[in-house]
């Protein structure tokens, strides 16, 4: 484990976890959530537990993003608050 | 009541950053989880079980209700999507388009309206008219079976490597949803129905369920995959791994399908006629 390469993904994934809840952009968020998921999936990497790693890039930068894409493609843009 | 908010948060947040204190180092030995339980699956998977992925087999043998009834909820998951947001109307009502397939041209047909051409010389165009692209249609064409390819050795080679049932079965479904997404949905749902998705996954939990039940018919405890010896050669420690197996190709199929079913009822808003 490389300490430097962990904290700037551990960065990278705080940034863009508040970045998600902060955008104005539905569609901005669901892609830093991607963003986020793929960031994630560096860690668990990183740490060892390559099938967690796995699980989580392909549910959570793939799949769930299509998702979050497909709702909002339905619903708005734009939060209401 | 914004400020209350990002207090509670805050407080919680750091409460759970002062508990994390407590936990051991990362990777200690000495951790309670790294003393007793890690060393016994981690000595024992290969000459109990035969599969020399730890990870898999305590997912899908030592842990096998667990798995199960996690496959239960993706299943539930889309058979709730599928109550919420389906819509069981077949004619869509107003002005429809149509490609002419040759020349390329677009005709907006009123409703009511009908035409005197041959069917299949036109296909039909969602309403939100997105041009046809060429260069992604052809490359997603060409890349969905190599996708394919790789979900089925996920699934078949997770004894040997990372991945398995769930993983493969994600990518399955992410290759007919990427049909879908380069495509249009009726390309999707031309290569895989509503029917064909939504039975997928409770097949699956099926296959899973009976492959415990199978394993009590025989004598033994539900999931004891000892007990498939007695119907596949190898003996009990080999029928072990193909047990494993088996239930992994269940879980496979059953998040496929639902991924697919899930996807299909959100991005037509359940109508099945058109969307991303």
């Amino acid at each position: 484990m490389i300490w430097q390469l962990d904290l700037l993904i551990l960065t990278l994934v705080v940034l863009c976890g508040i970045g998600a809840i902060m955008i104005r952009d539905l569609l901005g968020a669901a892609i830093l959530f991607g963003a986020y998921s793929f960031m994630m999936c560096l860690l668990w990497a990183i740490m060892g537990a390559v099938d967690v790693a796995f699980t989580e890039a392909s549910v959570g930068a793939g799949v769930s993003t299509v998702f979050f894409i497909a709702a909002v493609y339905h619903t708005t843009r734009r939060t209401k608050d | 009541m914004k400020t209350l908010g990002l207090i509670i948060v805050g407080l919680v947040g750091a409460g759970l950053v002062y508990a994390t204190i407590d936990f051991p180092p990362f990777g200690d030995p000495k951790s309670p989880a790294s003393l007793h339980v890690s060393p016994r699956y981690l000595e024992k998977t290969v000459e109990e079980t035969a599969v020399p992925n730890a990870v898999t087999s305590v997912l899908g043998d030592y842990r096998g209700f667990d798995t199960m009834f996690e496959t239960t909820v993706i299943f539930c998951a889309g058979v709730a999507c599928f109550l919420l947001l389906r819509i069981p109307r077949r004619r869509s009502s107003g002005p429809r388009q149509y490609r002419h397939r040759l020349t390329g041209l677009t005709f907006r047909i009123k409703e009511g309206g009908e035409i005197f051409l041959p069917l299949r010389e036109f296909e039909p165009v969602d309403s939100i008219w997105t041009p046809h692209d060429f260069i992604i249609e052809k490359v997603c064409r060409y890349l969905i079976p190599f996708i394919q390819l790789f979900g089925l050795y996920v699934i078949a080679h997770g004894h040997h490597s990372p991945g398995g049932g769930f993983q493969g079965g994600v990518i399955l479904g992410a290759s007919i949803i990427l049909l879908s997404v380069s495509h249009n949905l009726r390309t999707a749902l031309n290569r895989m129905g509503e029917k064909i998705s939504a039975l997928f996954s409770p097949v699956g939990v099926f296959i899973f369920a009976g492959t415990g039940a199978l394993c009590l018919v025989l004598g033994y405890r539900f999931l004891d995959y000892q007990a498939l010896a007695a119907l596949l050669p190898g003996g009990p420690i080999m029928a072990r791994s193909h047990g494993i197996l088996l239930v992994e190709v269940g879980v496979g199929m059953a998040v496929m399908g639902t991924m697919v079913w899930i996807f299909k009822n959100l991005a037509s808003r359940g109508r099945y006629d058109e969307g991303l």
